[in-house]
């Protein structure tokens, strides 16, 4: 029985993770802490003590979804920037991978499938603090962690096969500032993308992590129509399947040349 | 006779407008230790890829193991081990974690590759230093390492690109007679370089190679008989001056005089005849230094280029 070429780069990442696993568990762990207190406990208990809801729902289970999918999609910036200029260049550990049965396009199938297990495991573990906090209303809380996973490979597609044709990171503090951040404040994250200027609202939805937000808040609140989470899935897996077909091709062009 | 290991006819590679690899035709038979010398930009490397499935050919045949790399790429690389003339080991991980993971790309079962990793380290000396982390060890060692990561699926053709680049002599040394016990136990070696110490060691047929064109072929003693004399005798000079009278006296020396900047070889039967021959000359023609010895791959390359291995 042959293991699928895909998961050979997998386990790899795998193993580099546990020599390596106290850097992102802890992160995993501290983060959804920190940004839970900080915008559901302490920002939230002020709006309500107005007694204010957004959008229908205590602040602490408006924000704890967004967060969520808005972590998964960090994760992901972090998995496909710099980590990609690792194999490519730094240390080549793509061209070693290359040199064995395995073929480029393997290599991108399994770093982009190992941010979609990372962001699945991290959201887990965001869900279960989110839990803890009253942030997740319904039992349908469960499917936002593969929602956030999903979001997170949406994200981390397209942007793999950039970082593949760079001969340096020079752009990649810029797409993190640019790119990442506004993506993380404005997708519906911490507020309803319908405060946005009226301008400002299609580019927000446009954007694959108001389609994460979407789907993770209403698995949260349990009221997510069918129609409403088949339109959102059928956009991230569209995004997913045009950033892997760039992705296999600029790895090919950067590999194997 | 035995179809080759690796066939190239006309083998052709190229980016854009720059021609890589310009129509070379070369065999490599199983068993043989064959080399690809030249200097940087001969387009050795260019060659090594496309043998080693990492580079589509642009041009010309080619065949590895009685395969074509364009449609059985995975297949053949399966049975290949590769030394890439970069590193490209996990240097955050240790030198057991490095071998595992290299092995598991091959699809080989974990017990195996404990199995041959404990043997492989042994055989390049690293035994020692399998629970270290990969970063910190000398180039030596990295090396040592990335050869023995590339024998984990047993192949039976070894690529070595440039394998002692940047090695101390000591290092060299070891990693040659590493090499040379590969071979001995019947290992196929293909390397390239630009040391012709390195291919008169190892290597028991080469080809040479400039501009993207092979221009001689055959084993290191077949190519110094062939294009260079027995002997070379060499006078280096202290001056401008001395140089140019001492040429003039040189001139129709030996079989063949090359005038460098510093120095001139006369190419010779009879080394030590033609070394006598500045003693009559006035005492502005007389060299710093006169030495004679034997004609090395150098030469040959020299002779056929006109230019040096390092240039």
């Amino acid at each position: 029985m042959q293991t699928p070429p895909v998961m050979r780069v997998v386990e790899r990442e795998l193993l580099v993770s546990r020599r390596l696993w106290r850097g992102w568990t802890s992160s995993h762990f501290v983060m959804p802490l920190l940004y839970l207190t900080a915008m559901g406990v302490g920002l939230g208990d002020i709006i309500d003590d107005r007694g204010r809801t957004v959008d229908g729902l205590a602040y602490m289970e408006f924000v704890a979804p967004g967060l969520l999918a808005a972590t998964a999609l960090m994760l992901a910036a972090g998995e496909s920037l710099w980590p990609v200029m690792v194999g490519t260049k730094w240390l080549r550990t793509f061209h070693a991978m290359v040199a064995t049965p395995l073929g480029p396009g393997d290599a991108y199938d399994g770093i982009l499938a190992w941010t979609a297990l990372r962001a699945f495991a991290g959201s887990a573990l965001f869900l279960t603090v989110a839990t803890l906090f009253g942030g997740v209303p319904s039992a349908w809380g469960l499917l936002a962690v593969p929602a956030a996973a999903l979001g997170a490979a949406a994200f981390a597609a397209p942007l793999i096969a950039y970082s593949a044709t760079q001969d340096s990171d020079a752009t990649f503090p810029l797409i993190m500032r640019l790119g990442v951040m506004p993506l993380f404040l404005f997708s519906g994250t911490f507020f309803p993308v319908s405060q946005l200027p009226d301008t400002l609202q299609p580019v927000a939805v446009a954007s694959p992590l108001w389609h994460s937000v979407e789907l993770c808040r209403g698995a949260t609140r349990g009221d997510l129509g069918a129609a409403a989470a088949l339109a959102h899935l059928v956009v991230l897996v569209s995004i997913v399947a045009a950033g892997r077909a760039w992705g296999r091709r600029s790895f090919t062009r950067k590999l194997v040349p | 006779m035995d179809s080759p290991l690796v066939e190239g006819r006309n083998l052709t590679k190229r980016f854009d407008s720059f021609t890589a690899v310009d129509g070379i035709d070369f065999r490599v038979e199983r068993g043989e230790t064959f080399g690809f010398l030249g200097p940087n930009g001969a387009g050795k490397t260019s060659t090594m890829r496309m043998i080693g499935c990492v580079s589509p050919i642009s041009g010309g045949d080619l065949t590895v193991l009685g395969l074509d790399p364009m449609t059985d790429g995975a297949a053949i690389r399966s049975r290949l081990g590769v030394v890439p003339q970069e590193d490209s080991l996990d240097t955050e991980l240790t030198v057991w974690d490095n071998m595992l993971i290299y092995g598991r790309y091959f699809d080989l079962p974990r017990a195996e590759i404990r199995r041959r990793a404990t043997e492989l380290l042994d055989f390049v000396q690293l035994t020692e230093r399998r629970d270290d982390r990969v970063d910190p060890l000398s180039g030596g060692m990295k090396r040592r390492l990335t050869i023995a990561r590339s024998l984990i699926n047993q192949p039976e053709l070894l690529l070595l690109d440039e394998p002692t680049t940047g090695l101390d002599p000591q290092a060299r040394h070891l990693l040659w007679e590493r090499l040379y016990r590969l071979k001995q136990d019947g290992v196929t070696l293909l390397l390239t370089t630009h040391y012709m110490d390195e291919a008169e060691q190892l290597c028991d047929r080469l080809v040479i190679m400039d501009d993207g064109r092979i221009v001689a072929e055959g084993s290191p003693r077949e190519l110094i008989a062939a294009h260079a004399t027995r002997e070379v005798v060499e006078f280096r000079f202290a001056s401008e001056k001395s140089r140019s009278d001492a040429l003039s006296h040189l001139q129709n020396t030996g079989e063949r005089v090359e005038a460098h900047a510093d120095r001139i070889l006369v190419y010779t039967a009879d080394g030590d005849k033609v070394a006598s021959f500045l003693a009559g000359a006035g005492d502005t023609a007389q060299a710093a230094s006169i030495l004679v010895r034997r004609s090395t791959l150098e030469d040959v390359f020299l002779i056929l280029t006109g230019r040096t291995l390092d240039d």
